[in-house]
């Protein structure tokens, strides 16, 4: 018996974040349904039976058999090139999941929520800002979010008006909107800093940024078991 | 069965040289890691060779480039199925690093900083086809390579080629390393497509 | 510094395939120094040729999963125990 089967899943709707994202809707028969923050595979199979898969989290939560990706890019990379240019309306690839039951954020939970991205590992954050509006849960969440410059932001008018309770702030790494009040810089620990430390963290982003931003928080003195991290590795593409 | 995904074909290169069964050309040079990359000062740098015996012979970073060195070059076959062509190498022959030593045994395994260990047939090391390298086309070896030095089998899958190489241990009996005991194959000759155990 | 690995969430989807239960969730010592943590604080390379689960404090492997085209090799002789939360529902109680 397979515990996780592969489905196939269609591409019914697609949606440009950035130059370089773009966010895919799949159609997917016998989905079980997912929690915020989790991911899957994705299997792409070339006519010679070559196949490869990568794993995605999951940017949406759960919406019937619909499973919502968004992918970046990743310039030399086998399958981002693939997701991002070339897959269209009514192409199909396979997915199987969901997995991972311990980056995820469930909506009966009360307790303030920081969620840290870095560039692409906004996705799974999103999710959790999403399940918590659709739940209408009024746990405090504050997002911090990471890219090198203004228009490689993910779900830029959605967070522009951010859900009652959702406070929402940007750093640049490499170049800021005019007037921005604070350099551009990487995550540092002011950034981080706040009132209570008695709050749940999730930390996304590539693994360089997640080990930063960790770290930066156990030493602001939040509980290392608090924090719960998902990193992007160098396998990626 | 898998379904087919339009317009998807992989990152593989086409074209007619000559590769071993289910392998692809790739002129970049991927890393594969298993663990955290080793970092070895020269000074402290050192590779032996354990007999069956018990002797050691030990040789520090100026020993080795005190010894003669060859200039290979070399096609690369990784069981993840890349294979990379021609490439350019400097180091020394295990036939050298072997000249003194007295060995009845028939089996070696390669260890590294960091742990890894790698086993196959002593014969498989002499003869002109095995060499600890320390230049890749023409610069020293980086960490994510190996270096400073590295194990180099081109004639076997490139698990068996030990990045960060420390050493290897002459045994009359074969001792698995740490893929050939998960699954991988005892001996890995790319041609014969040893890739799995049972392969 | 080395920062070439995942966090063991990246072993849900192998682990998955094997078991009916999300392993990334119990919490496992290490047979090297200890230490207890969720599998999903290991740290992962791979995923090729294998997947190799480091204990985050020493650094010991203690999992190693490679999937061949017909079968799971799954070593956990790094792994003194696996401390799986089973909710009172599958229980039977």
């Amino acid at each position: 018996m397979r515990r996780l089967p592969w489905r196939v899943a269609e591409l019914v709707e697609v949606r440009h974040e950035t130059t370089t994202a773009r966010t895919l809707v799949f159609e997917v028969p016998g989905w079980p349904g997912h929690l915020a923050g989790q991911h899957v595979d994705v299997r792409l199979t070339a006519p010679d039976g070559y196949s490869t898969q990568r794993s995605y989290s999951v940017a949406a939560p759960e919406q019937g058999e619909r499973v919502e990706l968004t992918v970046e890019l990743v310039r030399d990379g086998e399958v981002s090139p693939y997701l991002t240019e070339i897959l269209e309306i009514g192409d199909q690839v396979e997915i199987r999941g969901p997995v991972g039951g311990w980056f995820v954020w469930r909506p009966e939970r009360v307790a303030p929520v920081l969620l840290v991205a870095g560039g692409s590992g906004m996705v799974p954050l999103m999710a959790m800002i999403r399940a918590r509006r659709e739940a209408g849960s009024s746990a405090p969440f504050r997002l911090i979010y990471s890219v090198r410059e203004p228009d490689q932001r993910f779900y830029l008018d959605e967070l522009a008006s951010p859900d009652p309770g959702l406070d929402v702030a940007y750093i640049f790494t490499r170049k800021t909107p005019d007037g921005w009040a604070r350099p551009p810089g990487r995550i540092m620990p002011p950034d981080l800093a706040g009132a209570s430390t008695d709050i749940d963290s999730f930390v996304c982003g590539p693994t360089g940024f997640v080990e930063a931003a960790a770290d930066q928080l156990i030493a602001l003195g939040h509980a290392a078991e608090r924090i719960r991290t998902e990193r992007f590795g160098p396998t990626g593409g | 069965m898998a379904i087919v995904s339009r317009g998807f074909f992989g990152r593989r290169g086409e074209g007619d040289v000559k590769l071993p069964p289910g392998q692809y050309l790739t002129h970049d040079f991927p890393v594969l890691s298993a663990g955290p990359t080793p970092r070895i000062g020269l000074d402290r740098w050192e590779f032996t060779i354990d007999t069956e015996l018990g002797e050691t012979h030990r040789w520090s970073w100026a020993d080795l480039m005190a010894l003669p060195s060859e200039t290979p070059t070399l096609d690369l076959h990784c069981v993840t199925k890349w294979s990379k062509l021609g490439t350019g190498w400097q180091g020394v022959s295990l036939d050298v690093l072997m000249e003194d030593v007295e060995t009845a045994a028939e089996y070696a395994l390669a260890y590294s900083y960091g742990g890894y260990t790698t086993n196959l047939p002593l014969e498989d090391l002499l003869d002109g086809k095995a060499w600890v390298a320390y230049k890749y086309d023409g610069d020293d070896l980086t960490p994510p390579h190996g270096g400073p030095a590295r194990l180099l089998v081109p004639h076997l899958y490139l698990w068996k080629s030990a990045k960060w190489v420390r050493g290897i241990r002459l045994m009359n009996e074969d001792w698995p390393g740490f893929w050939e005991t998960a699954g991988y194959h005892n001996y890995g000759d790319p041609w014969l497509e040893q890739r799995y155990q049972g392969d | 510094m080395s920062i070439d690995y995942l966090d063991g969430n990246a072993l849900a989807g192998p682990l998955g395939e094997l078991f009916a239960v999300d392993l990334t969730v119990a919490v496992g010592t290490c047979a090297g120094c200890g230490n207890s943590g969720p599998v999903a604080g290991l740290r992962v390379y791979g995923p090729a040729p294998g997947l190799v689960g480091r204990c985050a404090g020493c650094e010991e492997v203690m999992v190693r999963l490679v999937r061949t085209p017909d079968a799971v090799w799954l070593d956990l002789r790094g792994t003194l125990s696996l401390r799986i939360p089973m909710p009172d529902d599958q229980q039977g109680g």
